[in-house]
């Protein structure tokens, strides 16, 4: 604890703006602050021209058309307008909407919106190993289902959901794929319309963008998806998203995605070996376990259960040092633990226990070592404090204590 | 969520981190909470019989910071305290010299069932009334 340089390994709550990204944007608040909109002079063509470029450099990044590509405010913007905005365009097809429990709130809130608006939800349960069953999935598809949304990757484990096999289901079926691949995009390769995905939301922030801004992917051929806008106002983004274009972010987003274009690989290469390497170390102590699948999962990331230790006592250890997150309850208003790790079947105490680390592109070798030490110590320390780590050293059965639950 | 100095100065330096033995007819054990709610705290205090009072006092936490400064400060505060005067220790005690933010108040909830729980064993293992305290 002797360092003052702080550790960042939350790169799935938000990843730093990468500063070639930052860069690109400074011009567009001052110089060329147009609103794109402005079709009569000079300073609207030339934010209207970034923001096709930026559309662009989004669609080569997805591999898709850019004018498949509508620009929001962010993720859970993109979650809402896909997921209602099907909702209220296919009203007369059905009303079924099948995801999962261990999606982002940003999707199943919208879906439990949906619920009083006369919808009919499925939420699918996940396996042990976080991973969703394309059995049950197949099974929960009725004549009037007209949706399933699937998260790519899981923010709390970076577990990732057999996409293909998904789309495939849903081709199968007739019904429409949406993927909330904000954890993804950016991270690996992700191209909707190779996987039979049909709309997908993504966020810049989460891939060294700024944050405030978002897409959705919007298949215009085979099928052709329409929903129906959220945001009613001036028409912008054909008629589906109206307002004016945050031009600066919308560059940044670009950028963000030529970067990620050309470097992903490389730093997904780089950052599997890190996080390897710590959560090899950090399993070393006893009593550890790792949540979600190992061998299909995000390369940054990994999530660990340290036994009979409470997550955030644990961060507090090091919390002046290593930025991290932990699936506790007591980091959040709320005191119910993660329902990400419970919905694994995680029993709450292990999912008390647990501290995601999520490593990014400025995650360095050091920063790694640095991790393994703090944490290490952290734990060692919180076990020394623990009542249920001695009775479990003692020997005690603790499933056969009767707890007070309070 | 920033937290307290005095939070951070009891997880910091948490007094009266240890074990008593439970076995023992002067040792009353509270063991409080439950894994599956985050929190589990177990305050041991040894009385002195001759003068009734409260001679040493151990905590073991599995907790949040607050969690573990609350037991950490009730262990303080038990030290040379008569047993009545140990039961009147009232949660908001807590709450007020720790700062804790309302989420936290539970940690102090869990503080005063742990000391209640303590004496309460004490008591019933030497036969001795259980006193009201209002």
């Amino acid at each position: 604890m002797n360092k003052h340089r702080l550790i960042y390994l939350d790169n799935n709550a938000t990843t730093p703006c990468d500063p070639r990204v930052v860069e690109a944007m400074v011009p567009y608040f001052f110089e060329k602050h147009g609103n794109a909109a402005s079709r009569s002079h000079q300073f609207g063509w030339e934010a209207e021209d970034a923001v096709d470029y930026a559309r662009e450099q989004i669609a080569q990044l997805l591999d898709v058309d850019d004018k498949e590509v509508i620009f929001t405010s962010g993720a859970t913007e993109s979650n809402n307008l896909a997921i209602k905005g099907v909702f209220e365009m296919y009203a007369r097809k059905g009303n079924h909407i099948i995801t999962v429990e261990t999606e982002h709130k940003a999707v199943l809130d919208t879906c439990k919106h949906l619920e009083k608006a006369g919808a009919e939800i499925t939420y699918l349960k996940v396996q042990e190993d976080g991973l969703v069953s394309l059995t049950d999935l197949e099974a929960a598809i009725k004549p009037n289902t007209i949706l399933v949304s699937i998260m790519w990757a899981n923010n709390e484990t970076g577990v990732i959901q057999p996409m293909r096999e998904i789309a495939t289901i849903c081709e199968k079926h007739g019904v429409l794929f949406h993927s909330d691949a904000t954890q993804a995009v950016g991270k690996i390769k992700t191209h909707p319309r190779e996987v039979g995905i049909h709309l997908m939301s993504f966020s810049a922030h989460k891939m060294y963008g700024p944050k405030g801004v978002g897409g959705l992917y919007v298949s215009r051929k085979n099928p052709r998806v329409k929903v129906t806008a959220q945001i009613d106002g001036g028409g912008h983004e054909r008629g589906m998203r109206s307002g004016t274009l945050n031009v600066p972010g919308i560059v940044g987003f670009g950028k963000a995605a030529e970067i990620a274009r050309k470097e992903m690989d490389q730093d997904a290469e780089r950052l599997s070996k890190l996080r390897d390497r710590l959560q090899a170390e950090l399993t070393k102590l006893e009593e550890t376990k790792v949540n979600g699948n190992e061998g299909s999962r995000m390369p940054h990331v990994t999530n660990i259960s340290f036994k009979h230790v409470e997550g955030e006592g644990l961060m507090m250890t090091f919390n002046q040092n290593i930025a991290v997150s932990s699936g506790s309850a007591c980091t959040s208003a709320s005191l119910e633990p993660s329902y990400v790790l419970v919905g694994m079947g995680l029993g709450d105490d292990l999912a008390h226990s647990s501290i995601r680390f999520s490593l990014g592109r400025f995650t360095t070798e050091e920063d790694v070592e640095d991790a393994i030490k703090l944490v290490s110590t952290g734990v060692n320390h919180m076990r020394d404090l623990s009542p249920i780590w001695e009775m479990y050293k003692d020997g005690v059965d603790l499933s056969k204590i009767e707890w007070a639950a309070h | 969520m920033a937290y307290s100095e005095k939070v951070l100065d009891h997880f910091k330096n948490p007094r009266n981190v240890g074990v008593l033995d439970k076995d023992s007819k002067n040792v009353g054990t509270g063991l409080v909470g439950a894994p599956e709610c985050g929190d589990v705290m177990r305050l041991q205090i040894e009385v002195d019989e001759s003068t009734g009072t409260i001679r040493d006092a151990k905590f073991k936490t599995f907790g949040c910071g607050s969690a573990i400064a609350s037991s950490s400060l009730a262990t303080e505060w038990l030290k040379g305290k008569s047993l009545d005067d140990a039961a009147g220790i009232d949660n908001m005690d807590i709450v007020e010299e720790l700062a804790l933010p309302p989420v936290k108040i539970h940690c102090s909830v869990l503080a005063e069932d742990a000391i209640k729980a303590a004496i309460s064993d004490y008591r019933k293992k030497n036969g001795i009334a259980e006193t009201t305290t209002a």
